[in-house]
């Protein structure tokens, strides 16, 4: 049913529709309305969950590691240091193979505190050996939610997933969302049976030493799965697809490349900016295309590497900086591609600074001069100095 | 793909732990024991077994060579000496010793 609701509402309501069993977060902005709506689910009875309050976001993790490894769907969400705080129960979480799931709010990181929105939170936790996927708009996030339970609790696969979305600019937003029925949530996805799970009737131990002799293989095993599940996307975004008409759960979407000369390449909210930006250049003759990545982890090498092969130029846009290096999508996608090709990278859109309409046509005109790896995008000088002063 | 993630109890005995022992390992004299037992409470491994005077072994396939049992004997009946190196294990057991739940 189609709903005007809150951006934070609606994925709160897709986490409800997976019916987990124990909800365990931290509330932080801008991830905190997800939290409230939920709990009030669990107050009002409308979900029969396990609220757990916690003292941290460390302990959020772990709360829904236990729970998970105990054979119960687990949810959690975060935001910034908040996911920072989890990072190291994050790779525990992977490294014992449980499906936990987690909405990251997007936010900057401190120092300077900012509360919002950029990648750099998710990005740093990237390696962690979680899936990721980056949504566009409130009804993608929603849709994500729910197919990539599929995918996390497939015996075969039994790793986490994220779901990335941008903090403010989708998680308060106010759009419309298509909310699935409950029966058809159920229909497509089953209640959570893992594989193996904590039983006094069959005690075993999770998360264990992994000596020199054997830790190596865990780690080979991990990167096997997520080349698996690059396969499985498609799969499962298809039976996804048919049962509530639309296509979110993708590797990544190709918007007007097939002829484009130049191609810009970006994750999340500012892809939407980006589509009205390419349809402007599309009326004034210039062939312009979007290559929005769904999939960051795993990295769809092989798609992205195939729909960018006759763009002329390619610029990409990061959220968020390896500082010291480049932005984390560039440096991934210029690996992949042919050194003559000419590919830049701009940094845009840190600590929440609007990326707007021109921004990108400034970026697109760049694009097309001299090749950058690392150009930040609306910079005010007036404010960087050669000396300590203060304000 | 999965790799090795979980364990049924008692497997980590299956690490022969010994192997990491340092440079030294202990010798029980079995002279002037007075079965006080505090080799065997202070021993980190817990790899002392014993109930009798001059009747106390170490289990050298878990002892890491720390010294405080040689320490702690208040009849200097326990001497630290040369690690050597173990004679190899049967095949058996050098199977068992690759990893935690193979």
């Amino acid at each position: 049913m189609k709903k005007f609701i809150e951006g934070s509402y609606a994925m709160a309501e897709a986490a409800k529709l997976c019916r987990p069993g124990v909800i365990a977060a931290y509330p932080i902005t801008p991830q905190t309305h997800i939290v409230e709506n939920l709990s009030q689910f669990i107050a009002d009875g409308e979900l029969d969950a396990k609220s757990v309050n916690v003292e941290s976001e460390h302990s959020a993790a772990s709360c829904v590691l236990g729970a998970q490894a105990a054979g119960a769907r687990s949810f959690t969400c975060s935001s910034s240091q908040g996911l920072i705080l989890m990072s190291e129960v994050l790779f525990c979480i992977a490294g014992m193979r449980l499906p936990v799931m987690l909405v990251c709010a997007n936010r900057a990181l401190s120092a300077p505190i900012n509360i919002w929105n950029d990648h750099q939170d998710s990005i740093a936790v990237r390696d962690a050996g979680w899936i990721q996927l980056y949504a566009e708009n409130n009804q993608e996030a929603v849709d994500l939610i729910i197919a990539s339970h599929k995918i996390a609790e497939d015996p075969k696969v039994m790793l986490p997933a994220m779901v990335c979305v941008d903090g403010f600019i989708l998680t308060h937003g106010m759009e419309v969302v298509d909310m699935p029925d409950q029966k058809d949530v159920d229909n497509f996805l089953p209640a959570y049976d893992p594989p193996y799970k904590l039983d006094v009737d069959n005690p075993m131990s999770f998360g264990l030493l992994g000596t020199p002799d054997v830790y190596q293989e865990t780690r080979y095993a991990i990167q096997k799965t997520l080349e698996d599940v690059l396969g499985m996307i498609p799969e499962v975004g298809k039976e996804f697809g048919d049962k509530f008409g639309r296509d979110s759960l993708r590797l990544v979407e190709e918007y007007k490349t097939t002829d484009a000369e130049t191609i810009l390449v970006a994750m999340g909210s500012v892809c939407g900016t980006i589509k009205d930006v390419v349809d402007r250049e599309r009326e004034k003759g210039n062939k312009v295309g979007l290559l929005k990545i769904v999939s960051y982890r795993p990295f769809p090498k092989e798609v992205v590497k195939s729909a960018l092969k006759s763009a002329k130029h390619v610029g990409i846009i990061d959220k968020d900086i390896s500082l010291g290096s480049d932005g984390a999508l560039y440096s991934e996608i210029k690996s992949l591609l042919p050194s003559d090709q000419k590919v830049s990278g701009f940094i845009a859109g840190l600590g929440g600074r609007d990326i707007k309409l021109n921004s990108v046509e400034n970026i697109i005109k760049m694009a097309r001069e001299e090749e950058n790896s690392c150009k930040f995008v609306d910079l005010n000088k007036d404010i960087l100095w050669d000396k300590f002063k203060t304000i | 793909m999965f790799s090795i993630l979980a364990a049924k109890p008692k497997s980590s005995a299956r690490n022969k732990t010994g192997s990491w022992r340092s440079t030294k390992m202990p010798r029980l004299l079995k002279k002037e024991c007075i079965n006080c037992g505090l080799c065997k409470f202070v021993c980190p491994e817990g790899c002392i077994s014993g109930s009798e005077k001059n009747q106390y072994s170490v289990d050298s396939e878990y002892c890491k060579g720390c010294g405080l049992c040689a320490y702690i004997c208040p009849k200097k009946d326990i001497e630290m000496i040369e690690n050597k190196p173990e004679k190899s294990n049967s095949s058996e057991e050098a199977e068992k010793d690759k990893g935690v739940g193979k």
